[in-house]
Parts: structure tokens; C-alpha cells; sequence
């Protein structure tokens, strides 16, 4: 059993846990996940590694589904059954020169981790993160102070600029002063986002978010085509050059059981309402 | 074999084969000659005592049947119920000549569950070594390492990466004919002489190399756990499964019981397996027991299947339909599955060890199509390459498993490997047998440092 440290909400239907992993953190990287598993009957689900600190990883997730949904009704002291990891290959962390981290959604959460290691590195670190509106935005302060520099959008231009993170991202390339991108989010915003780069091909790196079983690479259940090749996301990336991949493939593998999700979250619905356990 | 009805077990993973009453385990028991050069030994990868073991059972001395079958073989439980007797100790039995070998698998099974019902005796432990060995992986091979390794008085950590321990024989091999409380006892054997288990660790990542080459002697069992994919259009279609991730789901994950448990599976109501080996008929097995209609789709004869003969006639009997002599071309659909299409093969030519070798035929008739709404590929599986890959200076052959000597012996002093990570995807008693010799390396290794 893991204890989680510390459990706060910091966004609409978005969550932050500390939870106490000492064969994770101390050899986690930036780019790469753990796989947790909530009890005995629970999913086996990915998150990325936002941050570390000692003992302890950090995870940001957004209640979508039943796992993550029970996760969020959990809170500081309780226990999960499970977490495995560090998994995957570590995000190419080198002195590029200028480096632009770009976060949609819950995407940003990715970020702080990443913009250390390449301002370690001694890259120059531009942050770019977007959200729906103002109340969705997440880790805004210790990203201003992770980067040389923010950009914070809005689409409905509620707070900062009016617009997506691929406008930016856009005049950046149009001004010649960025030599690589990574891009974590939806994947609808990766796939158009990434397109900003690709004919200047600038090397941009995306983090691909199949659906995961064991994330050690022995079941196929990620495998996603990259450059016209089948590869596994949990132990061949998650991270891969945004200008190869099949997003349209990705997305639809995306959606392999809609109708068992659904029923899932409603039956936990049921449960938490009638024994009056959510909190 | 004393099997449940077909039409009985196919709504369930109960166990398919309910093992020997005691009083015919005794009667096939004395069918045994006692050879005195007994060609069932010679079959057996561990060399188990056959003889000796059986005639206890004749004696109706159980409790020392069961000493002499742990001699050679720390999970009889488990060998008993999965070995393929056929082509070793069953198919070297003299009797065979005259119809029917002693069923050795079944007394092997009948044994050691007999011990468990009356109590384990636990084996000796050496006095401490002081000595700190690392098994990775606890699949067959890593078990009997620790075992050995325990037995020997070394401080002994598996690590594991899953979150639950046994390897194929947790995730792979379906409850009806493993059942899982009994790979569970096994395990908890070895856990009682003092091994510690570390569930959620993947050496290489959560363990870094460097941190697992500082023990004293590190024995790798990760095992062939790397489905390989056909490569063909429409593979990654949703509906389209490797075998491994079908039987995780419901193995592991207890999928049959969505909702009750969290992961979902599809459950196609026609399904196609791709594949002639016991991984195959693992998978068609569960898929009809989860409620499809289900094709085995094999490119040689039905005789050359390479499935235990047993297996494939109780996927026969529970109304798989074989669909031999074909080989799939293209996977139909979008997004989903709809269909698969297939090339009949042409098996007019043998090759040197007399198997036809298949070829696809042309024109028109050649080939067809089946109506499914799911796809399992079970083509076969390679060594997991995430830990052998990050260890610098370590040998690997051709195929990415780990080059060893006879004795277990890596490329690097005190690195040793075993089971199906060294010798490709084999069998539960081939990776216990040479788990149980690199663990003898290990200990002579250590006995001469001190
Ligand atoms: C490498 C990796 C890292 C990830 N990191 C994070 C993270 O840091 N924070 C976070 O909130 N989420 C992250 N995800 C996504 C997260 O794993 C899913 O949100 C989670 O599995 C949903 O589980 P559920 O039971 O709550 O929802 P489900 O009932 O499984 O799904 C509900 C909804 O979520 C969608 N969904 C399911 N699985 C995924 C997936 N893998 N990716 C995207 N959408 C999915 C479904 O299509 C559905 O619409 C990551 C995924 C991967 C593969
Ligand atoms: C579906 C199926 C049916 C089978 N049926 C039979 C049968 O009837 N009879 C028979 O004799 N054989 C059968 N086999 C083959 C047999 O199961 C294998 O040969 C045997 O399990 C190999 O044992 P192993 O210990 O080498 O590896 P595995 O059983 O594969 O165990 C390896 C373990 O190592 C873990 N691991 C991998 N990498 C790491 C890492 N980096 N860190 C930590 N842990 C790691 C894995 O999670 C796994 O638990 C079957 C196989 C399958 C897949
Ligand atoms: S271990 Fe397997 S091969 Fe050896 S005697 Fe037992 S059943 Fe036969
Ligand atoms: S070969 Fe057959 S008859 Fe002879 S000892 Fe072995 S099991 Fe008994
Ligand atoms: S999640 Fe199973 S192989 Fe990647």
C-alpha cells in the first residue's frame, strides 16, 4: 500500500496527489509515468510524473473516467494498492539552445519537470500553457518560475491571450527562435499544434496517451504507428516525434470500450450515492 | 483425465480437469514396471525420481512420494497440471509401447495436491551467508531461483513488475486449468524460507542497473513476455488483441468480471484466434467461455498443431472450430473489426523433419473471408528486452535472448539468467530446470568467495 501524502483540488475536476513511492521517485525522470492500480478490483491506469520530491511523486490528473473519479474522492493519509514505475523512456533532455514546453489542459501538468531538466541542461525555457477558460489553468506559478519566460492562453481569452498555445507556438517558428518543442495534451491538440513546426522541421517531441494495460511492454494494448512502424507508447516512448505519428489512429484506439466506461462511472455513481461514501 | 463435462465447464474458470479420486491414483500407480533404467526420467527436464515417487503412491506412502517428487521439483502442483507429458516424461514411459504410458503428469498432480490438503513440510534453510542475491522476475524460472537460493541461506529479493507475482502462470495460463490459489501456495512456499517479494518494480527503472549489479549475484528471469504482431493491414483496428493482452485482461485483471472489476474487455460474438500453440488455445478457450462463437485460424494441418494434444482436444470439445490450412492476410474493418481474410495454404511439400511446409495458393478460390467482430493474435511472444537492453556488456543473442552458458552463466561474472528470457519462449519446466542450474552456479560462486 502507498500512502498519499498530500491530496488537493487546484482546478475544476482537477486534482494534485503527492504520494509516497520510494522506488519511484528517486530514479524518475522528466517523460516518463507510473502505472496505478487503486485496490484489488481497480484498473491498471497511467499518469504521468509531474514532479518529485524526496520520497514522494506528484500526479495531476482530471476526474474523466471510474478510476480516475475514485481516485479524486480519496484524500490526504488514505492508501492505494498499487503504483508502478518509473516506466518509459525519459524525455531527450540535452542543451538544445531554445526550448519551447507547451501544455493544453491537464497536459501542463507534465511540464514543471520537464522545464527543470532543460533549464539544467542550460536551455533557454519558453512555457506556453492553454486551457478552455481561466478556472481550468493549473501549475501557472511554478511554471513562471520553472521557465525563462510564460505564455499563457485562454480560448475564450478569459485571462491572457485570446487564443491556442499553436499561435504562439507559430510566430516562435515564424521569428526563427526556437530549436525544439515538446507538446503534451489532448491529442487533438497535440496533432495541431505539432503542425507549426513541421515545415521548418524543428524536431518536436509529443507524449502519446494510449490506453495502457501492464505499461512494461508486454501486452500491445499502446502500440500506436510511428513513421509507418508499430510501436509500444509504454516502452518505446510515450514521447515520439510529433511529425510521424498516425494521430488518427491514435484517437480512435482511444476509444475502444465507450460503453463499458460509461457504465463503469455510472455503476460507481450508484455505489458512492448510496453508501453516502463520497466525501 | 477426470474432466468436467464440456457443455459444463465452458460457462466457467472453474478447473477442467478435477485430478485423480486417491484410489485410482494408487491402481495407476501400480501399472508401473519400476524400471531399473526408467525411460521416463530421461524424459523429464528435472530428472524427477518417476519410480521411486510412484511406487510410494502404490504403498499408499504419500507424505514421502511428496518428499521425493520436491527433490527435483519445487512446484509439482504446478508441472503436474501444465508440463506437456506427451512429448517428455509420459512419451518416454515404456508402457506407451503397449498402448497406454502411466499417466505420471496425474500422479505428479495428485501428489502435491494431496500435500497441500495435509500440510506442507517446509524444506530446511541453511544457516545465513550473509550473501544478498536479486531474482528479477517471478515467473517459474525466478521462483525456483529464489527457492534454491533461500534453501541455501543467501538473503534473497524478487523483484517484480507487476502487482501480483508467478509471471505467465498468473497472467497467462487461464484459472480452468491452472487455478490461481494454487500458483499462489506455490509462491507463498517460497516467501515462507525467508525470500522478500517487491511487487511494482521494474529493474532497469524502478531499480537502476547499476544499483541491481551492486548485489552479490543477480539472476535475471524476466521471461518471453513480447507478443510479436503479424504485420498485416487492419492489425491495429480496435478488436484486434495480442494474445498476452486478451489474457491479462481476464487473468489479471479478472476482465469476465466487468463491472464487479474495473477493466473492461470486448467480448466479440465471433471471434478469430490466429495461432496453433498452447497460447492459442488458451486464448479461443477463454474467448468462448466469455460467450463467442470462436475460429482458430492455423496455417498447417490440424495433426501438426503444435498445442499439447490434450488441450486441443478439449478446445475441440468445448466447440472451437479449427480453420486449418490458412493463414489471415488483411483484418476487415474500421474502426472496429469486421471480418478477416485469409489465404487457404497449400501443404503439398514437407520439409526435412517431415512438416508440410505451408504455402499460399492462387487464383480465385483461394481465398475467404470470415464474418468476426474480434481478432486474437497469438504468433508467438520474444524476450523482454526492457532490462537485458539496459544492461551495458551484456551478450544477447541474435533473437534478443540472453546468451548463457550451461551452467546459467552470462557474459558478466555474476550475472546469471534463466527460463524463457535465455532460451526463447519454452515451457514452465524447462525454465524451472535451468533456473535450478543457475542457481547451483550461484551458490558454487558464492561458496568459493568466502
Ligand atoms: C503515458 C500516459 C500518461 C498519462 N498521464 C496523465 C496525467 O498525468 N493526468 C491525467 O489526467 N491523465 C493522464 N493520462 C490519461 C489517463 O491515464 C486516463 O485519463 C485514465 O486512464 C482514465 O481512466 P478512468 O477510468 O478514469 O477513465 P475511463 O473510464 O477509462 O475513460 C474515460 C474517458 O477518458 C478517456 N481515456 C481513457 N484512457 C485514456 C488515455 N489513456 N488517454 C486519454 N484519454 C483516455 C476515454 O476515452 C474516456 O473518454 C495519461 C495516459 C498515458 C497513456
Ligand atoms: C498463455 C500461455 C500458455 C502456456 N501454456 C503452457 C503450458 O501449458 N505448459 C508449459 O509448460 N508452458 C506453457 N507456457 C509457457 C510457460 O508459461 C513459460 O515458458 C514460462 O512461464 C517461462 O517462465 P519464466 O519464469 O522464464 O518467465 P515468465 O513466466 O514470463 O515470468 C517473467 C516475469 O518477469 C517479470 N519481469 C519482466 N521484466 C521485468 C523487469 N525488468 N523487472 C521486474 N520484473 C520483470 C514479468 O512481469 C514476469 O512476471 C505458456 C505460456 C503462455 C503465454
Ligand atoms: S516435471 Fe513434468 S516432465 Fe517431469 S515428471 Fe513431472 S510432469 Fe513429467
Ligand atoms: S518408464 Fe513408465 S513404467 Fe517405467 S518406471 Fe517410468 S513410468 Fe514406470
Ligand atoms: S501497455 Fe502493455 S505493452 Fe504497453
Amino acid at each position: 500500500m502507498y500512502k498519499i501524502q498530500h491530496a488537493d483540488k487546484i482546478a475544476e475536476n482537477i486534482y494534485e496527489f503527492w504520494i509516497n513511492a520510494p522506488h519511484v521517485a528517486p530514479n524518475a525522470q522528466a517523460g516518463q509515468f507510473v502505472v496505478i492500480r487503486i485496490d484489488g478490483k481497480g484498473e491498471r491506469i497511467p499518469l504521468t510524473i509531474s514532479a518529485v520530491d524526496g520520497e514522494n511523486v506528484r500526479i495531476v490528473f482530471m476526474a474523466v473516467g471510474k478510476t480516475t473519479t475514485q481516485l479524486a474522492d480519496l484524500g490526504t493519509g488514505d492508501q492505494i494498492q498499487d503504483i508502478a514505475g518509473p516506466l518509459g523512456v525519459p524525455s531527450e533532455v540535452k542543451d538544445w539552445g531554445r526550448c519551447a514546453v507547451i501544455g493544453g489542459g491537464v497536459g501542463i501538468a507534465c511540464l514543471p519537470i520537464l522545464a527543470r531538466a532543460l533549464k539544467d541542461a542550460g536551455n533557454t525555457v519558453t512555457g506556453i500553457i492553454g486551457a478552455r477558460n481561466e478556472s481550468l489553468l493549473i501549475l501557472e506559478d511554478e511554471l513562471r518560475d520553472a521557465c525563462d519566460e510564460l505564455v499563457v492562453c485562454t480560448d475564450d481569452g478569459s485571462t491572457g491571450f485570446h487564443g491556442f498555445p499553436a499561435d504562439i507556438l507559430k510566430k516562435l517558428v515564424a521569428e526563427e527562435v526556437v530549436d525544439a518543442v515538446w507538446i503534451i495534451g489532448p491529442a487533438i491538440m497535440m496533432k495541431i499544434t505539432s503542425m507549426a513546426t513541421r515545415e521548418a522541421g524543428i524536431p518536436t517531441f509529443v507524449s502519446l496517451n494510449p490506453i495502457m494495460v501492464d505499461g512494461t511492454g508486454m501486452c500491445g494494448s499502446c502500440r500506436v504507428t510511428v513513421g509507418g512502424e508499430t510501436r509500444f507508447a509504454c516502452v518505446d516512448g510515450p514521447e515520439f516525434d510529433a511529425h510521424l505519428v498516425d494521430w488518427d489512429e491514435l484517437m480512435t484506439r482511444q476509444r475502444i470500450y465507450p460503453e463499458q466506461e460509461k457504465k463503469s462511472l455510472e455503476r460507481y455513481h450508484e455505489h458512492t450515492c448510496r453508501c453516502g461514501e463520497r466525501k | 483425465m477426470n474432466l468436467r463435462p464440456a457443455d459444463d465447464r465452458v460457462h466457467d474458470f472453474e478447473e477442467v480437469d478435477t485430478g485423480l479420486p486417491e484410489q485410482t491414483a494408487v491402481l495407476e500407480a501400480l501399472r508401473c514396471m519400476e524400471c531399473p533404467r526408467p525411460m521416463c526420467v530421461q524424459g523429464c527436464p528435472v530428472s524427477i525420481d518417476i519410480p521411486a515417487f510412484i511406487s510410494a503412491i502404490a504403498q499408499e506412502q504419500f507424505r514421502d512420494a511428496a518428499r521425493i517428487l520436491k527433490q527435483d521439483n519445487m512446484l509439482p502442483a504446478i508441472c503436474g497440471r501444465v508440463c506437456p507429458q506427451e512429448n517428455q516424461c509420459q512419451g518416454s514411459c515404456i508402457m506407451s509401447k503397449k498402448g497406454k504410458p502411466v499417466r505420471i503428469g496425474a500422479l505428479e498432480r495428485f501428489i502435491a495436491d494431496w500435500e497441500r490438503e495435509n500440510g506442507v513440510e517446509s524444506p530446511g534453510v541453511a544457516p545465513s551467508t550473509g550473501k544478498q542475491v536479486a531474482v528479477v522476475g517471478s515467473g517459474p524460472a525466478g521462483i525456483t531461483a529464489a527457492s534454491e537460493l533461500a534453501r541455501a541461506g543467501h538473503s534473497v529479493t524478487i523483484f517484480e513488475s507487476l502487482h501480483k507475482a508467478g509471471g505467465v502462470l498468473t497472467y497467462g495460463i487461464p484459472a480452468f486449468r491452472l487455478p490461481k490459489d494454487i500458483v499462489e501456495f506455490e509462491i507463498d512456499q517460497v516467501l515462507a524460507m525467508g525470500a522478500v517479494l517487491r511487487l511494482n518494480h521494474i529493474v532497469g527503472r524502478s531499480v537502476p542497473v547499476d544499483e541491481l549489479l551492486r548485489y552479490d549475484a543477480v539472476l535475471i528471469g524476466t521471461g518471453a513476455g513480447l507478443p510479436y504482431f503479424m504485420g498485416i493491414e487492419g492489425e491495429n483496428l480496435n478488436g484486434v488483441y495480442s494474445a498476452n493482452e486478451f489474457l491479462t485482461r481476464v487473468n489479471l485483471m479478472h476482465a469476465d468480471q466487468f463491472p464487479e472489476y474495473d477493466t473492461p474487455v470486448i467480448r466479440g460474438s465471433r471471434v478469430a484466434v490466429v495461432g496453433g500453440g498452447n497460447v492459442a488455445m488458451d486464448s479461443a478457450r477463454v474467448a468462448r467461455r466469455l460467450g463467442a462463437k470462436v475460429y482458430l485460424i492455423y496455417r498447417r494441418r490440424e495433426e501438426d498443431l503444435p498445442a499439447r494434444a490434450d488441450e486441443v482436444q478439449n478446445a475441440i470439445d468445448e466447440g472451437v472450430e479449427m480453420v486449418c490450412c490458412s493463414n489471415p492476410v488483411r483484418i476487415l474493418g474500421g474502426p472496429e473489426v469486421r471480418g478477416v481474410e485469409c489465404v487457404r495454404m497449400d501443404m503439398c511439400e514437407l520439409d526435412a523433419s517431415g512438416r508440410p511446409i505451408p504455402r499460399p495458393l492462387e487464383g480465385e478460390e483461394s481465398h475467404f473471408t470470415l464474418d468476426v467482430d474480434m481478432v486474437i493474435e497469438a504468433i508467438g511472444q520474444g524476450p523482454n528486452p526492457l532490462l537485458s537492453g539496459l544492461i551495458p556488456d551484456l551478450e544477447r543473442g541474435p533473437k534478443g535472448t540472453i546468451v548463457v552458458d550451461d551452467g546459467g552463466r552470462t557474459s558478466i561474472p555474476h550475472v546469471f539468467a534463466a527460463g524463457d528470457i535465455a532460451t526463447g519462449a519454452a515451457t514452465v519446466i524447462w525454465a524451472m530446470g535451468s533456473a535450478k542450474k543457475a542457481a547451483r552456479s550461484i551458490n558454487q560462486m558464492l561458496a568459493g568467495e568466502e
